[in-house]
């Protein structure tokens, strides 16, 4: 290699797609920067990766719901990355979120709020230096809110717009923002569920995807990584509100 | 849930726990009893199917650190053979032993203190570890090795997972030149000739015979004996064109000795498959060949989910290791019964064994017999006789790979058990850890 290495920046290391995405960025030879709430979780997944690939791994305590300590965070880089892949989310149980305010604000904070703006300021960086690419991960559940989770699904819906117009906004300057929207992915958020085999990746799925996307230097904005889903959440949103309203979804 | 090992025999209801944090080990520990971790699930028998509750230690699958300089690779328990071999291969490192397949995790393969072709000359998997982490029945977490609590580092390499859950463990890997294996390919015409061409195959790293179990009479025993080196840089690049030095595994598979066939398994498909292999082996001998690690020590691999070719029933596998002398008349005794039997496998695989490390270790100075056999009514009794064969020589069976075996035949071949049983009692194992094996044999 004589290039110098590029480095990734992964906002949400502890989840397993997070770990996974850090994971495949090594392997192709990338330094990886962690960030996470939980530090001694992230230096386990880091220790592992570095093993692994021979890379550096570097890891940062970051609490997304902290705003004020963003920019500490990203001054504190060695580097500006050259990308950036954000996969903090919670699920929430949506039934707590009905009654349990502080619980329900928390959910659309993190989902939403943080991730968005954390990469609006990586934005601005980008933006300076003049290349960079952003990819935050949202869901399919931001597609429409359904009775079942729409706390998650609005903040994920919230989270989906504003990357749609920071793209919009940051493809003037050549600059790519990517919207990943998994679908079922198999991991400890998901253990127990039971999900359809066809619409379920696995987090090395998700990784490869993006990883994929990011190296074709184009291609789509938004990354449904099980093709299905693309039918299927166009058809989900083009059901009429009366209609859709009666459906148990 | 109803799990089962390699061998799809037995199947037992167990329930499932999923240790999704390390964190959470200490509280499974000290609210379950009759637990037992499971790996990647490639024990043949029911060794990894917990008495009431199998923990699926899948999660501890992260690699801790490696110095390059020593070689000096250490990870959790979980993380599987194959993923060590695709992080170090191209590094130019190689597992100290690794055994027939690689999808097995290192947890398991302590537990078992797996061999390998090199067992000979190398030990088993165990004699290469430099320490390991445990966590206790009480879930106390303690760090072992021949140094430091050697006791329970000697009873827990291959301990069956019955001392405590396997957490972490330190091991050395050898430099490589190349990943290319140089194969060497002699045939032998009977049982005599194949433990003798093991003998003259004991300086090699890597010594295997491959016995075609159909042919009796006076060609009872009759095999092929590979012999394996890693291959140096010259050697590779004397081989012919330029090929990669450290290939990693989906690469091509070049010079596998055979092409494993979707076969069926009757008698008259297999009594062709045998000619026709000792055929291209014969034409083969003596040459040398250049062989690619991954067909080389993993040709099963290839094959996903081979163990269901021989039916829902499921198969056995028996292995035996007897003592050196007079292992030739023991081992051609049970040939010979395999094959009146016409039961067995088209193929067998012998290979001779040095002293193991654990209480529990399987290897002893000798040779090793191993062959598979689908599960059926009529088989039980044949094994029963084969087995009293066995421990008549002072033998033993693999547990590993055991599904079946009495309590007096295991207890007639470990020596050491009672140590074992004794070490179990005062830690509190004996009931808090407990596979379906432990509970058959009373461990």
């Amino acid at each position: 290699m004589t290039e110098p290495r590029k480095t990734l920046l992964l906002i949400g290391a502890t989840s397993d797609i997070g770990h996974a995405t850090a994971q495949a960025y090594a392997k192709a030879g990338w330094n990886v920067q962690l960030t996470a709430r939980n530090e001694e979780a992230a230096r386990r997944n880091a220790d592992d990766i570095a093993t692994r690939s021979g890379v550096e791994v570097g890891v940062h305590r970051l609490d997304v719901l902290d705003l004020e300590s963003f920019a500490a965070l990203l001054d504190g880089l060695p580097t500006v990355p050259d990308t950036v892949v954000c996969v903090v989310g919670e699920l929430g149980e949506q039934d707590r979120a009905q009654t349990d305010i502080q619980f329900a604000a928390k959910v659309l904070r993190t989902n939403f709020e943080g991730p968005a703006l954390l990469l609006g300021m990586l934005a601005e960086r980008f933006l300076l230096r003049g290349s960079g690419t952003i990819f935050g991960v949202s869901s399919v559940a931001g597609d429409r809110g359904r009775r079942s989770n729409y706390v998650y699904g609005a903040a994920k819906a919230g989270f989906s717009a504003f990357l749609s117009g920071l793209r919009s906004r940051l493809s003037v300057a050549g600059l790519r923002v990517i919207t990943v929207k998994p679908g079922f992915v198999r991991t400890r958020m998901t253990a127990g569920m039971k999900l359809p085999p066809l619409l379920t990746a696995s987090p090395e799925e998700v990784a490869g995807a993006i990883l994929a996307a990011d190296r074709a230097g184009r291609g789509r904005d938004v990354l449904y990584v099980r093709r299905l889903w693309r039918p299927i959440m166009l058809a989900i949103s083009s059901v009429p509100e009366p209609l859709f309203k009666k459906l148990p979804l | 849930m109803r799990l089962e090992g390699w061998g799809r025999y037995p199947r037992h209801e167990s329930e499932i726990v999923t240790l999704s944090a390390p964190d959470d080990l200490g509280r499974i520990l000290r609210e379950r009893s009759g637990i037992i971790a499971r790996g990647n699930g490639r024990a043949y028998g029911d060794a990894a199917i917990g008495a009431s509750a199998t923990l699926l230690a899948g999660s501890l699958n992260r690699m801790r650190a490696f110095d390059p300089a020593t070689g000096r690779l250490t990870v959790e328990a979980g993380v599987l053979l194959s993923e060590i071999l695709e992080s170090f291969v191209p590094r130019g490192f190689f597992p100290p032993v690794v055994p027939g397949t690689k999808l097995v995790s290192v947890g398991g393969m302590i537990a078992a203190d797996v061999h390998g072709k090199n067992h000979h000359r190398d030990g088993g998997f165990g004699a290469h570890l430099q320490s390991l982490r445990l966590a206790l029945p009480g879930g106390e977490v303690v760090d072992c090795s021949p140094q430091e609590n050697g006791e329970l580092f000697a009873a827990t390499v291959g301990g069956m997972g019955l001392t405590g859950i396997i957490l972490e463990a330190t091991l050395v890997l050898r430099r490589i030149e190349t990943s290319w294996i140089v194969q060497n390919t002699t045939v032998a015409p009977d049982l005599a000739g194949a433990l003798a061409a093991l003998d003259q195959t004991d300086d090699a790293t890597y010594s295997v015979a491959w016995i075609d179990c159909l042919a009796r009479g006076a060609s009872l025993g009759r095999s092929l004996i590979f012999a394996g080196e890693h291959a140096s840089r010259e050697e590779v690049a004397a081989a012919g064109p330029a090929r990669d030095l450290l290939p990693s595994a989906p690469a091509a598979r070049l010079g596998v000795p055979i092409d494993l066939p979707g076969w069926t398994l009757n008698r008259a498909s297999v009594a062709a498959f045998n000619e026709l292999y000792f055929r291209r082996g014969a034409m083969a001998g003596r040459e040398r060949q250049l062989v690619h690690w991954n067909p080389y020590f993993f040709p099963l691999d290839s094959v996903a989910r081979w163990n269901r070719i021989y039916g829902a029933r499921g198969f056995l596998q028996h292995q035996c290791v007897v003592p050196r002398a007079n292992a030739q008349p023991v081992l051609a005794e049970i040939l010979e019964r395999f094959a009146r039997s016409g039961k067995a496998s088209f193929l067998a695989v012998l290979k001779k064994l040095g002293a193991g490390s654990g209480l529990l270790s399987f290897p002893m100075e000798g040779y090793t017999l191993a062959l598979d056999v689908k599960v059926s009514d009529d088989i039980f009794p044949l094994l029963d006789e084969i087995d009293r064969l066995v421990v008549a020589a002072g033998g033993r069976l693999y547990l590993a790979k055991d599904a079946r075996q009495s309590r007096e035949t295991f207890e007639a071949g470990y020596p050491r058990l009672g140590e074992f049983r004794a070490l179990r009692r005062a830690s509190g194992a004996e009931h808090r850890i407990e596979s379906h094996l432990s509970r058959r044999l009373g461990l």
